[in-house]
């Protein structure tokens, strides 16, 4: 971890696959976050929160969720895995 | 109505199909054609063995008594999929590059490859998958059970504990034939792959057609389904937030630590690139799973006469309703969820139990060293064979005695509360370099211990393991030890209460008892090459051999590996370091690299501990290397350059050494070989001397005396004849003089002339062949090979000193040569003299026997001419010689 050396500018292409492994991080935790929003939903006096609106809103989030993952993916080819090798074997000779 | 023989019809025609898809599968693969097995497709679905008839059928269940909770369970798995940059990249990663077999071997080479942790970890994975395995027995049997009710011509009703054994021995015999083809765990199981992946595409179909003819055929469309879902007793949404939580979350942790998903999801993997397309996909996957589930248990609840188990209406509605193909069918779908998981957790857990667990004791148990005799590639194969039969026994057992009453869903999630106890040691062991071996089994051990009491036994019931008193008022009295209250903590959800509480107190062990400890050099180098897998996936060296162990090694490997497998790694890892034969010099690279091949075969601990009993002092040189380099990168690196250099000269040095001895040694042997050649030219001269002066001058000899000292005279002629010839053909073959003759023959014919034309010398030795191998045509010059067999019988002949020697000769037709291996049971060539054996003059050893050490001479020139070669193989517990013959007719 200590003392990676990476340039400071990085093309286009680097650029969007570096912001494209951040979306990968933060993904799951979007999806945590949107799994539990049911759960805050009010209930108004006298009225339910009636199973099939949750059931909808669910599937939603999960076709939603596939389907950003899928996008992301697509730029994450895997020559970009092995880069952070080579990247490395540059920094050993520091 | 539907059959009960129908179905039985329809299920052994689909198992047999199975057989017939895993068996292509292999033999596909086998043969090289298998690039579709290798998909990001196939990948995917074999992840789907997370389903099992739990989801297929008790998912169901689940939705009929607490409405959309049993979503919990595939939307922590789906956050995992979709997270995957996280934690699966790396696990994959590891997995890869440390050859890792099983989730036991990930833990226990991650903290300083310990046995003892790898056992915690198997037994724990035992315990929480047997259930489990009960849990798909009990499905299967419950479904036939439900045909047989619908089934009116049906009067005996199939007994559930003979299926429940039938199906169990089916899936051993299934799992044994297609789960134990190779030693080496880390090759991929093409057939168990193909197959789960066809039950996938099986069982999610089943349960998609069930859910469209519940919503379009019964229901009457999407609107009417969803006033029904409303008008139902599950339409209000009140899933208390600490379940929705707590269970997402042991899903997920589950996803990531059952022995069943480590298979697939990381030893089975071929590709780290297919994560990428199982990240998106699976969670598709496991949403059209997962859409129909409320939809059915709803109608379920509603056509189907009260009390009708909520478990089996994917099966029961189709048949109420009397759509007979569509219960098969979906009966099919149960069916393939139990059996791929079944076949799945015991592969894992048979590769953790006879890895962990017999092997070991297997090797202490036969004199606790690694170089004795015998094969341990067939004592793994075999541990591994009944490991899984031991398994599904137990799990059969476990059915039996359990009576198979509780709820499907129950046990369900009480095992996957087990599993997730690896997880603190697992993340810690992936993230955090300071987590250590002391702490990891101390948080395994708590949180386990916490599992058993809050969860696993009062799961049972009451006062079946756990005394009433003791649910009640606690363990000895004390009223915050109550195992489904601890602490106090009242009020909340039986699981979702021993998760909390044994994952916390399992991490704060683990990390308290890491911080407090020190760990030992081997965990803080395996430590930081897990956390840093991506920085340096090419490894620091952690043995230092020393010489002359080599032969040891190969020994202990060609036992594991296989005689042919540990020649070729050794004899390429010599010639990459510059050396001839099959001696590479251990460096510990070579050592690392040996470490790896052999604990794909055997676990990551024992390969560790059987090369540490053979090069041993390695803890010593880690320490060494730690202290120096105070774990600084910068030094370590320089270090290691440094090593290199000094072991590249090391090397040359050994070259230039052993040169030298070869030298010294003949030009030594070239002395002695004169002087014994005037002996041997002497002693018949002066017989011949002797007795021809005798018949010149005694005058009263009588006739016998006279032939008697005539035939000495003749035999020390052709003794003397016999040396000049070979001194001839050898300078004759040296020079290229020879003219060679060559013509077609049979392999097994030169063997048997040279049997018999080998007949009278020496001791009496028993000769093994197998003939079938030796039909093989040559094409050479068939009298100089004979020669060559006779020369190599006749020294074994003369030289081998066991007991009652025998010689076994084996032939094998290779692409495009023939190899013959001569090999005896006698004490063999001492490795000094190995180098010099085909030498002229050389003799080996001081056994008196007569020659003038010129026959292997011969034998080499002869092959080197018909364009093959002979070599000694080392490390046979005998003397034993390859010949190499082309089959090209050049």
């Amino acid at each position: 971890m200590s003392g990676k050396k990476t340039a400071v500018f990085v093309d286009r292409r680097g650029y969007r696959r570096r912001r494209m492994t951040d979306a990968a991080r933060l993904l799951p935790i979007l999806g945590a976050g949107l799994i539990c929003i049911p759960l805050l939903w009010k209930r108004p006096e006298g009225t339910e929160i009636s199973t099939s609106s949750v059931m909808i809103y669910l599937f939603l989030v999960w076709g939603g969720l596939a389907l950003l993952a899928a996008v992301i993916s697509r730029y994450l080819a895997p020559e970009d895995i092995s880069q952070d090798r080579e990247g490395n074997v540059r920094n050993d000779e520091a | 109505m539907a059959t009960l023989n129908i179905l039985i019809v329809v299920c052994v025609l689909y198992v047999a199909f199975l057989f017939a898809v895993a068996f292509g599968a292999d033999r596909a693969a086998r043969q090289g054609r298998g690039a579709w097995l290798r998909s990001p497709v196939i990948y995917t679905l074999s992840l789907s063995i997370y389903c099992t008839a739990w989801t297929f059928y008790g998912a169901v269940g689940f939705a009929a008594r607490s409405g959309l909770e049993y979503l919990t369970i595939y939307l922590g798995p789906t956050l995992v999929m979709i997270g995957w940059w996280w934690t699966l990249r790396k696990m994959v990663r590891v997995g890869r590059s440390q050859r890792i077999t099983s989730i036991a071997d990930l833990i226990s080479s991650r903290y300083g490859k310990s046995n003892l942790l790898a056992v915690c970890v198997t037994l724990i994975a035992v315990i929480g998958t047997t259930p489990y395995i009960a849990l798909q027995l009990q499905s299967v049997t419950l479904s036939f059970e439900a045909f047989a009710q619908a089934d009116p011509s049906q009067v005996n009703a199939p007994n559930p504990q003979s299926t429940a054994l039938w199906v169990a021995f089916g899936l051993a015999l299934f799992t044994i034939l297609f789960g134990t083809r190779n030693l080496d765990a880390n090759e991929r199981h093409h057939g168990v792959v193909m197959a789960i992946a066809l039950e996938a595409v099986v069982k999610l179909f089943a349960l998609l057609a069930v859910g469209v003819f519940v919503v379009w055929g019964l229901a009457g469309g999407i609107e009417q389904t969803f006033a029904r879902i409303d008008a139902s007793n599950i339409a209000r949404w009140d899933v208390p937030g600490s379940r929705w939580v707590g269970l997402t979350l042991l899903s997920a942790a589950a996803f990531i630590c059952l022995p069943r998903m480590f298979q697939v999801m990381v030893v089975e993997n071929e590709d780290e690139g297919h994560l990428r397309t199982a990240s998106w996909a699976f969670p598709v996957y496991l949403m059209m799973i997962s859409l129909f589930v409320v939809p059915i248990a709803v109608l379920g609840l509603d056509l189907l006469p009260q009390g009708s188990n909520p478990d089996l209406f994917v099966l029961t509605l189709p048949l109420h309703e009397g759509q007979d193909g569509l219960a098969i069918l979906s009966f099919l779908g149960g069916f393939s969820s139990a059996t791929s998981m079944v076949i799945v957790a015991s592969i894992a857990l048979s590769t953790m139990v006879s890895n962990h667990i017999v092997m070991p004791i297997w090797l202490w148990s036969t004199g606790g060293t690694a170089i004795m005799s015998g094969d341990v590639r067939h004592v793994a194969l075999l541990a591994r064979r009944l490991s899984i039969a031991g398994i599904l026994f137990l799990g059969y057992l476990y059915y039996q005695i359990s009576g198979g009453g509780t709820a499907l869903a129950a046990i369900g999630l009480v095992s996957f509360a087990g599993v997730a106890q690896f997880l603190p040691a697992l993340m810690g062991g992936l993230f955090w370099r300071g987590g250590n071996r002391v702490g990891a089994v101390s948080g395994l051990g708590v949180g386990f211990f916490l599992w058993l009491y809050c969860l696993f036994l009062p799961s049972f019931g009451p006062n079946v393991l756990l005394p009433q008193s003791v649910m009640d008022l606690g363990l000895f009295g004390v009223s915050w030890l109550r195992p489904e209250a601890m602490f106090g903590a009242e009020g909340l959800n039986r699981v979702v209460h021993a998760v909390m509480w044994s994952l916390s107190f399992n991490t704060m062990a683990y990390v308290l008892v890491s911080m407090i400890s020190f760990p030992e050099p081997l965990e803080r180098l395996q430590g930081a090459q897990f956390v840093n897998v991506f920085q340096h996936s090419a490894t620091a060296g952690s043995w230092s051999g020393s010489m002359a162990r080599s032969e040891d090694l190969l020994i202990m490997s060609q036992r594991i590996l296989g005689a042919k497998e540990a020649q070729a790694f050794f004899a390429q890892a010599a010639s990459e370091q510059g050396l001839v034969g099959y001696l590479p010099e251990p460096t510990p690279d070579f050592l690392l690299q040996l470490e790896r091949e052999l604990s794909g075969s055997v676990g990551v601990a024992t390969a560790h501990a059987m090369i540490s009993q053979i090069v041993g002092g390695a803890a010593v040189s880690v320490e060494d290397l730690l202290a120096v380099a105070n774990e600084a990168a910068q030094i370590m690196e320089y270090s290691s350059k440094l090593e290199a250099k000094t072991e590249e000269q090391t090397r040359t040095a050994r070259q230039l050494r052993e040169a030298n001895e070869k030298l010294t040694q003949l030009s030594q042997q070239k002395d002695e070989f004169l002087s014994q050649i005037s002996h041997e030219l002497r002693t018949p001269m002066t017989s011949i001397r002797a007795f021809s002066e005798i018949l010149r001058d005694a005058d009263e000899l009588d006739a016998d005396k006279q032939t008697h000292y005539a035939s000495i005279i003749h035999d020390e002629t052709i003794r003397l004849t016999r040396l000049l010839n070979d001194l001839l053909d050898l300078s004759v073959l040296e020079n290229g003089q020879v003219e060679l003759s060559r013509q077609e023959g049979q392999l097994i014919d030169l063997l048997d002339r040279a049997e018999s034309a080998a007949g009278d010398v020496g001791h009496n030795i028993t000769i093994q062949r197998s003939r079938e191998v030796e039909e093989i045509t040559v094409y050479s010059d068939l009298d100089r090979l004979v020669q060559v067999f006779i020369n190599l019988i006749s020294n074994a002949r003369k030289y081998c000193d066991a007991e009652s020697p025998v010689l076994s000769i084996k032939a094998a037709d290779q692409d495009d040569k023939i190899t013959l291996d001569f090999h005896d049971n006698g004490s063999g060539i001492a490795v000094d003299q190995q180098a010099v054996a085909f030498e002229k003059f050389s003799r080996i050893g001081q056994t008196g026997a007569d020659g003038a050490g010129l026959g292997l001479a011969i034998c080499r020139e002869v092959m080197l001419r018909l364009g093959g070669s002979i070599s000694y193989l080392p490390g046979q517990n005998g003397a034993a010689f390859r010949l190499v013959l082309p089959k090209a007719e050049t």
